[in-house]
């Protein structure tokens, strides 16, 4: 079982991310089993329209921005831990993904993306016959 | 105005875990600290905090003697059928306290939870002392 972890934690290990200020933003989890995978990815407070999410073969590309509160004049910040602006990551996945049932819910702040498997991609079972 | 317990590391994106060296916590798994913005008005304080998978149902806010805590309780759901390939994040409860200061005004404290995100208005209270003008006789 943990060896099992190990070679799917190599497979899914995440391609490099460009042009992001923060490249492990946002988190993101992976979870699969033969049919597909799917992706939770948290992301608080963040407009659902404002998310862009790309498949292209088996290659997960998830853009977006995370606004910064405008604070007027007489407003000053004491803390500022929270992360703004916009982020870009990458994820490789270990299948081809069948993208037009690709699904995306967002809720309580958690994004969930659901990946299937592509038919063409997925193992054929090949019957042995007695001849 | 405002102190508070620990402090948090800004540039990591990682969430923090609690600090457990004061008193320990009797629920098991994981606590994190959420990340804040404050931001002070002439009206009030605003404290916004991130807390994904949190919704109005397991959120806690208790002030006991000046001392605002936040607890979100939240129960890590794995999906059905599938077994964790790969994490980058772990799921658990959120805690974080925040000393007030006497300008507050308790009892005018709002609280909204939306998209996982927890934004606290605190409204400064009336100034208590009066100030009295002395006129010349």
């Amino acid at each position: 079982m943990e060896r099992l972890r190990r070679e799917m934690n190599r497979l899914f290990a995440g391609l490099p991310t460009r042009g992001s200020a923060t490249p492990n933003y946002p988190a993101m989890n992976v979870w699969a089993n033969e049919d597909g995978a799917i992706v939770t990815v948290e992301l608080p407070g963040i407009n659902p329209e404002e998310i862009d999410i790309s498949v292209t073969g088996d290659t997960l590309t998830l853009t977006g921005r995370r606004e910064a509160e405008e604070l007027a004049e007489d407003e000053i910040y004491h803390r500022r831990e929270r992360i703004h602006g916009r982020f870009t990551r990458t994820f490789q996945l270990p299948f081809d993904v069948e993208t037009q049932d690709v699904d995306a819910v967002y809720q309580k702040g958690v994004l969930h993306i659901t990946l299937p498997r592509a038919e063409a991609d997925k193992p054929q079972k090949i019957r042995v016959t007695s001849g | 105005m405002m102190a508070e317990t620990r402090d948090i590391q800004v540039q990591e994106t990682e969430k923090q875990e609690i600090d457990e060296s004061g008193a320990e916590r009797t629920r098991a798994g994981a606590c994190f600290v959420p990340r804040v913005d404050i931001y002070e008005t002439n009206e009030g304080m605003t404290v916004i905090a991130d807390m994904p998978g949190i919704n109005e149902e397991n959120i806690d806010i208790t002030l006991e003697q000046n001392v605002l805590t936040i607890n979100g309780y939240v129960a890590s759901q794995r999906p059905e059928d599938y077994s964790l390939a790969y994490a980058e994040y772990r799921v658990g409860d959120y805690q974080r306290r925040f000393t007030l200061s006497d300008q507050i005004d308790k009892e005018k404290i709002e609280a909204t939870v939306k998209d996982g995100v927890l934004r606290l208005q605190l409204p400064k209270a009336e100034p208590a002392t009066k100030k009295i003008s002395v006129t010349a006789g």
